[in-house]
């Protein structure tokens, strides 16, 4: 059987391994962005040129720096996450009395902001960034062939969802921070410093979008425009999924990718387009989102 | 808030009407002139094809204000209204309406239809009409949700326009529609002429302006304002607010679309550049940065991005990154826009040194703060 639905077998598990590795990086991205909404009530515009920044971080540490990209794994997330840290300390937070969307309209501002520094520096064209010799080469499955690398990011962003998933539900940190979702006043009468909750997890939920760009950086082409397109296609999931829950954030982004990859089988045209209409379908039946509360 | 917001009381109304009417008067006078001062000049002081752009911007503006400074509803994705509608209009003002078959999801249905290219105008109303309902199928799915939701998903439905018009076959792709004829208004006036082509723009931006000052101090934009304030009361008073949002998307993106339609036959030309999600946020900042809820602000605010990005055309991703800064100026600290602040200083009828002293000292922040603390 080298055929499935008339399509060879080859091609099909082709897609399917780019909708999950898209996937990946839509539930990396919309699980940061679930965090930063659950306690800061925003929603992080910003969310796809912090994972731009990732991306051009780990091309930094690698050609100036000559650092790689085991140490970038690390190190960029801390680097992006603290400037996360400063646009919270000295911008959002002046912003929690008003209404949310100015919080949506500051990220907005601040992604023109980085998205048009970078791309003044970098022009719009695309930088090279090497893969890691260590992860090179591939396995052969038998049915299908797996380049190495891609399979790490699947699984490397399966372990950092499922941990982020764990801390916040299974931790007494998480159960402070889900505290503070549902009532930040009495969480801080009971003697936590909330504000500083709140700074380090919106850099937390920054850290996570770089982390996701330090995985795209050997895959796609490190540019400056490479989080806008990706960050609106993250948005329609966040709305498929609804914000309610982590989990559900993840479940969503996987599902997505691959349903996008399928897709680019059956029916090419509609690639681009289809998590939009799969958006416009949830909508009419379940407008909370598959796993969101009313 | 709602014990901070002033009282209805007869003076507000009546400084409403007054700032209005003489802002209606120094704005049309001034649009009006132009020609004739340029004249008088010798020499374009201030180029027509410019004001043009201000005043299809200017509209397009109005109509999303209409939604986001009285309805209180963010759409970001805006352009997909002003882009379609440029679109559309290209189209037909360039090629009429041909087609054998209409093509859905593989599924064909021999069609035939053969109608030679619209005359200016009637490709603008029809244009107008279309993105009318693209507005309605758009608004029916986007008002299920409420705040950041609405513009998410005003958003990601924008940006699967986007990626039909990159790949429909009507649109032309990367190159959009070009060369699009201007024609002759009602089969007399040769548009040709700039100058006639402004006084015609001039005429649907000052139309469209009307229309939504008259919308928004109708009941129908009482109860909107209502909505605004607090949606549960509103429905507790028993107003279906479904309706009225969605009547007032309708209307926004009608009047968005007659501005991408003129606007496409102004510079004969229809492109990616207007369905783009970068302008959905453009028009956002115009609005923003002229003073939502106000009726000259999404005007002001055109004229100000406009003239701010024929200046730094040059340099390339500084227009974004200056967008940007504007953009984020405007939230922390000047979130009642250009006109937002006039009529705040003009409210408080200051004299004419008072006034001065005001604008530059920058006090009436710190003065508006005292005064809430009592």
């Amino acid at each position: 059987m080298d055929q499935i639905f008339g399509i060879p077998i080859n091609a099909f598990m082709g897609q399917l391994l780019i909708g999950l590795i898209n996937g990946s990086f839509y539930a990396l991205l919309s699980l940061g962005l679930a965090v930063i909404f659950g306690l800061l009530n925003i929603i992080n515009f910003t969310h796809g040129a912090q994972y731009m920044m990732g991306a051009f971080g780990a091309y930094f540490l690698l050609n100036k720096l000559g650092l790689n990209y085991w140490w970038a794994l690390f190190v960029v997330p801390i680097l992006v996450g603290a400037t996360g840290v400063v646009i919270e300390r000295f911008m959002l937070s002046k912003l929690y009395k008003l209404d949310h969307l100015y919080g949506l309209l500051l990220t907005f501002g601040l992604a023109l902001i980085i998205e048009g520094i970078f791309r003044n520096e970098f022009g719009s064209a695309g930088l090279p960034y090497s893969m890691p010799s260590q992860l090179e080469g591939g396995h052969n499955l038998g049915f299908m062939f797996l380049p190495n690398y891609r399979g790490w990011v699947i699984g490397a962003s399966l372990v950092v969802c499922i941990g982020t998933w764990l801390l916040i539900e299974k931790t007494k940190l998480g159960a402070y921070l889900r505290a503070a979702t549902e009532n930040p006043k009495m969480v801080e009468a009971f003697g936590v410093n909330v504000p500083r909750m709140i700074t380090l997890t919106y850099g937390f939920g920054v850290a996570l979008a770089a982390l996701a760009g330090v995985f795209a950086a050997p895959i796609y082409q490190v540019s400056p425009q490479m989080g806008s397109s990706l960050i609106i296609v993250v948005f329609a999931v966040v709305v498929i999924g609804g914000m309610g829950s982590i989990l559900g954030a993840v479940i969503t982004g996987f599902g997505l990718g691959i349903i996008e990859g399928l897709t680019k089988v059956f029916y090419p045209e509609a690639s681009n387009t289809v998590i939009f209409v799969i958006m416009a379908i949830v909508l009419m039946i379940r407008p909370q989102g598959l796993f969101g509360q009313r | 808030m709602a014990n901070e917001t002033p009282g209805l009381d007869q003076r507000d109304v009546a400084f409403d009407a007054k700032f209005f009417r003489y802002g209606f008067l120094a704005m049309m006078v001034f649009f009006i002139a132009v020609p004739f001062v340029n004249q008088a000049a010798g020499r374009d002081l201030i180029y027509l094809v410019f004001l043009m752009k201000v005043l299809c911007f200017g509209l397009f503006a109005c109509a999303f204000n209409l939604l986001l400074g009285y309805g209180g509803l963010l759409s970001f994705g805006h352009a997909m209204f002003l882009g379609m509608a440029g679109y559309f209009s290209a189209h037909l003002a360039k090629v009429g309406l041909q087609f054998d078959q209409v093509t859905l999801f593989k599924v064909s249905i021999p069609l035939s239809v053969h109608l030679p290219p619209f005359s200016t105008e009637l490709a603008i109303l029809v244009s107008t009409a279309a993105t009318g309902v693209l507005g309605l199928l758009v608004g029916l799915l986007a008002i299920r949700r409420q705040g950041i939701y609405f513009a998410m998903i005003t958003l990601a439905l924008a940006q699967m326009i986007f990626f039909y018009c990159l790949q429909a076959p009507f649109t032309g792709g990367e190159d959009g529609i070009q060369s699009v004829p201007r024609g002759k208004l009602l089969g007399m006036i040769d548009l040709t002429n700039n100058t006639a082509m402004y006084y015609f723009v001039l005429a649907v931006f000052t139309f469209g302006f009307l229309l939504i000052y008259r919308t928004v101090h109708s009941p129908f934009g009482q109860v909107l304002k209502a909505i605004k304030e607090n949606e549960p009361r509103a429905i507790s008073l028993g107003y279906q607010t479904e309706r009225y949002k969605l009547l007032a998307f309708v209307l926004s993106a009608t009047l968005a679309g007659l501005a991408g339609a003129t606007k496409a036959i102004v510079f004969q030309l229809a492109s990616l550049t207007d369905v783009h999600w970068s302008m959905s946020g453009e028009v956002v900042l115009m609005t923003l940065l002229g003073g939502m809820g106000t009726i000259f602000g999404p005007v002001a605010g055109s004229f100000v991005i406009m003239a701010m990005e024929n200046y730094l055309s040059n340099l390339g991703a500084w227009v974004t990154i200056t967008q940007g800064i504007v953009f984020v100026i405007c939230v922390l600290a000047f979130r009642r826009g250009i006109v937002g602040e006039l009529e705040a200083l003009l409210r408080r009828r200051l004299t004419f040194r008072q006034f001065l002293f005001e604008v530059f000292a920058f006090r009436h922040h710190k003065r508006a703060r005292d005064k809430k603390r009592g």
